[in-house]
């Protein structure tokens, strides 16, 4: 990125000076510009400056046609164009090509119109969704209401495997209330529901779709060939309704690549035009290439030490604390990320975040803390066992250091590495201390109730919490944002505190690509352009 | 002959059913023992215990075992593999859409590396003791002892990313002519060659020298017969046997345990089916794949004994 010459900028915050670089870059009007500005409490004078500073590098207009190869990074015959079954980020980057979503996530995570053409809503409970009219699908169909009841209600039957149901059980009731008008009644007030519309599982199919490997979407390409472990290749949909932006390629081929090295390599050889899931020390490799770029997105991924509180050791207070406090976060970012990640702070909200609370008081490596709080506990004089596998990123090289750390104060920890086939069913959740990662989500209130209140089937430590659970309540109701954050402020600390989790970094994705594939942006839903890239990049040939 | 052949193939075939019945028990028995089952697997994270429910029930898994062991034996013996559960597609179809490039892979990797190693291997029992003998076999130890992810990853590093010769994957989709067919299979071959070549060149040396001291190949000698005429009439007939065996076996590594250059590669052949099918614990895909794997393993051993039979004149003409 651009670096900023500006006063200004120096004395923005870093995450706002991000947003407003990636703005500018993403076209956004010089009357949007000075919306976001005004809203940094800048004035509009600045403004002029600073959008010159930032357009000059990418003022390049997008070339329409071309061919890329794109190599994710898992691929197998679960592989899916069914919007509702998609696990892994190559369904992802594969549904955003062939479907719309009512809604879509712009790079801070804040919902725009898609599909829908507008939403209201009556105390954020009942919701009524106005359809964008003369959408097609690929086959020709027009887009009504009936296609969006059908794709929302399959979730709510166990047969579809829906990835989202426990997400779509917040919608009570789903209804047609004309050939382009839906209204959804919640079960109770949640003021996010448009972010909760524009994520992935939530993308439109045709209604009566049974075989969904023909990808039939409104997205902004159309599916050509699909075998799932294999390959899909992705053609341009010249009847896209979006106008003036993308698509600009005509034709994607997307494969998955499990091996990192050989994913790595292909790219180096120029076979492929882009590569997700980067190594940290593969980046380096990549970026000393002539031609090669790196694109580098903060996200709330998180690998997180998991401390059971329905047991022996994570039941007691001081255990929690204590190993809280034997994080080396700095060489954690240091050594096992290279620095490609954030110093988290024990709460699941990332800096990215709009509600994320910058106030909480930073924990740190503190030795000596942890002795004491750990020998309260009782947990010096046993081995303690901590469970570690590849499934959960990172947590292999964490347990070492966590273990290192224990040699220094006199505790013993033993390492138990898993495979990574069959982790998530069999040790994330069911062994004392362990593990686990969590990918980013869309919404605190998501990543809150899937996660952390007391009867969330996720909760990964057992913590459990009333407060909690009435603050998080109220804050999904809360239309009023000074309010919510507040509100968000306290549940983050609640977290931070007391549950039993620790987390110690935000893992930044990392994608390789070719310097001649333009348009390429970091978004807060996720890499690879939060999974949706095949929309808005364009090949420099 | 003729006799000698039928009986053969009858008792093979007989012997063949059995052990398919005993593999495809033991594949269901061992997939049913994996931790968790292809409902948790798909749902991931998002398992839980009403969802699952649903979706094995949906799945049909909520039958007991045995119950669906008999299901799918019946329905296999009407030539019917099933439908995978994973993505709902009749199992007979994705085997066959990547059986074929396999068979191709396996096909050209067999035409590199048997000529190549017979080559080797009759060369080395000719001039047994020779510096060249010596060679070929400390040199086909060495290969044989580095192991194929390290042989693969290196060539495509010197011949795909630095000299830019070749590309890093084998895609099919890519070929365009015969240049293009030698471009994207050079590097698979060449790492597969390096694997099976060593095993046929020793196996082909050793029997040929043991036929070669043997005394009618001393009693050709005497009679003053031509060096190649004593190899190719007298010496080789008899060594068919064990080489062809050694063959048998190569190929059929080549069918199924071939995973590690496909993944490198990436290349859509059958091995990484089977390791999809596995961790998903997609059982009538992995059923289907142990079968062919068996099945195949069988007639290649079968086919090397009828080439052993072919050969030997005592044998043929019994």
């Amino acid at each position: 990125m651009t670096k900023p010459q500006s006063d200004i900028m120096a004395t923005l915050a870093y995450y706002d000076r991000e947003r407003l670089m990636a703005a500018t870059r993403g076209g956004a009007s010089r009357r949007d510009m000075l919306g976001l500005l005004g809203a940094l409490g800048i004035g509009a004078g600045f403004g002029g400056t600073l959008i010159g500073a930032a357009t000059t590098a990418h003022a390049q207009t997008p070339k329409k046609g071309g061919k890329i190869r794109v190599a994710g990074f898992g691929s197998s015959t679960a592989d899916t164009l069914d919007p509702a079954k998609q696990s892994f980020s190559t369904d992802y980057c594969r549904c955003t090509m062939f479907y719309n979503g009512l809604t879509e996530l712009d790079e801070t995570m804040t919902p725009k119109l898609a599909l829908a053409e507008s939403i209201a809503h009556d105390k954020a409970t009942v919701w009524t969704i106005k359809l964008r009219k003369g959408v097609q699908f690929h086959n020709g169909k027009e887009l009504t209401s009936e296609d969006v009841v059908f794709s929302l209600k399959r979730h709510h039957d166990p047969a579809t495997g829906s990835k989202a149901k426990a997400l779509a059980e917040l919608m009570k009731e789903i209804v047609a209330t004309g050939t382009h008008e839906v209204k959804i009644t919640l079960s109770g007030p949640n003021a996010d529901f448009p972010v909760v519309l524009g994520t992935f599982h939530f993308l439109i199919a045709q209604a009566g779709t049974t075989d969904f490997s023909k990808g039939i979407g409104t997205g902004p390409f159309k599916c050509k060939e699909f075998t799932p472990g294999v390959r899909s290749i992705a053609v341009r949909n010249e009847n896209y309704w979006k106008q003036g932006a993308g698509p600009y390629l005509d034709e994607i081929e997307f494969f998955g690549i499990p091996d990192a090295g050989a994913r790595l390599n292909a790219l180096l050889a120029g076979d492929v035009h882009l590569i997700g899931n980067v190594a940290p020390a593969a980046a380096k490799t990549i970026l000393a290439t002539k031609g090669l770029a790196i694109l580098e997105t903060k996200s709330g991924n998180y690998t997180d030490l998991v401390m059971r509180g329905d047991s022996a050791p994570g039941n007691n207070a001081d255990f929690v604390l204590g190993m809280k406090h034997l994080m080396n976060r700095e060489l954690i970012k240091r050594n096992v990320f290279q620095g490609y990640a954030e110093v988290a702070n024990d709460q699941p909200i990332p800096p990215l975040n709009r509600f994320h609370a910058a106030d909480l008081p930073q924990r740190k490596f503190d030795p000596e803390k942890a002795k004491f709080h750990l020998n309260k506990a009782g947990a010096l004089g046993s081995p303690l066992q901590v469970v570690t596998s590849p499934a959960a990123t990172g947590s292999v090289e964490m347990g070492l250091l966590l273990q290192q750390a224990a040699n220094g104060i006199g505790m013993k920890i033993d390492l138990k590495q898993v495979p990574a086939d069959g982790y998530w069913s069999n040790y994330w959740m069911k062994v004392p201390v362990g593990y686990g990662n969590i990918n980013p989500r869309p919404t605190a209130d998501i990543l809150f109730s899937l996660f952390f209140a007391s009867t969330a089937a996720w909760n990964e430590s057992a913590w459990k919490n009333e407060a909690f659970d009435k603050v998080l309540v109220a804050a999904r109701a809360e239309t009023d944002d000074g309010k919510r954050k507040q509100m968000y402020r306290d549940l983050q600390l609640m977290v931070h505190e007391t549950s039993g989790i620790g987390i110690p970094v935000f893992i930044n994705g990392l994608d390789g690509h070719t310097d001649k594939l333009k348009g390429l942006k970091p978004m807060g839903t996720g890499s690879l352009m939060g999974y949706a890239f095949g929309e808005h990049v364009w090949l420099d040939a | 002959m003729n006799g000698l052949i039928g009986r053969l193939l009858l008792q093979r075939l007989i012997a063949a059913i059995a052990t398919l019945w005993f593999v495809a028990t033991a594949v269901f028995v061992i997939t049913n023992l994996l931790p968790g089952d292809v409902a948790q697997e798909l749902l991931g994270q998002s398992a839980t215990p009403e969802a699952v429910a649903g979706l094995r029930k949906a799945l049909g898994l909520d039958v007991p075992p045995l119950q669906r062991y008999f299901q799918w034996l019946g329905h296999l013996v009407q030539g019917d593999p099933g439908r995978s559960l994973v993505n709902q597609m009749p199992v007979a179809g994705l085997i066959g859409s990547r059986l074929g490039n396999s068979l191709l892979l396996a096909g050209i990797t067999a035409l590199v590396a048997v000529p190549v190693a017979l080559l080797l291997g009759i060369a080395a029992a000719v001039w047994r003791g020779s510096v060249f003998d010596r060679i070929i076999g400390a040199g086909t130890i060495l290969i044989v002892s580095v192991p194929e992810f390290l042989v693969a990853s290196a060539a495509v590093l010197i011949f795909a990313v630095h000299l830019k010769w070749v590309p890093a994957l084998s895609q099919l989709g890519r070929i365009d002519g015969i240049a293009d067919v030698i471009r994207v299979f050079a590097l698979p071959v060449f790492t597969l060659s390096c694997v099976i070549v060593a095993q046929m060149a020793r196996m082909t040396r050793a029997a040929l020298i043991d036929a070669l001291s043997s005394s009618y190949v001393e009693m050709a000698v005497l009679k003053g017969a031509s060096p190649g005429r004593i190899i190719l009439t007298h010496a080789l007939p008899n060594a068919v046997g064990p080489i062809a065996n050694a063959i048998a076996f190569s190929l059929s590594f080549l069918l199924g345990g071939v995973i590690i250059v496909e993944t490198i590669f990436n290349y859509p052949g059958i091995a990484k089916l089977m390791v999809d099918g596995v961790a998903t614990r997609d059982l009538p895909l992995v059923q289907a794949c142990a079968m062919l794997f068996c099945g195949a393993y069988l007639i290649l051993v079968t086919l090397a004994d009828i080439a052993a039979i072919v050969a030997n004149p005592r044998l043929r003409h019994q």
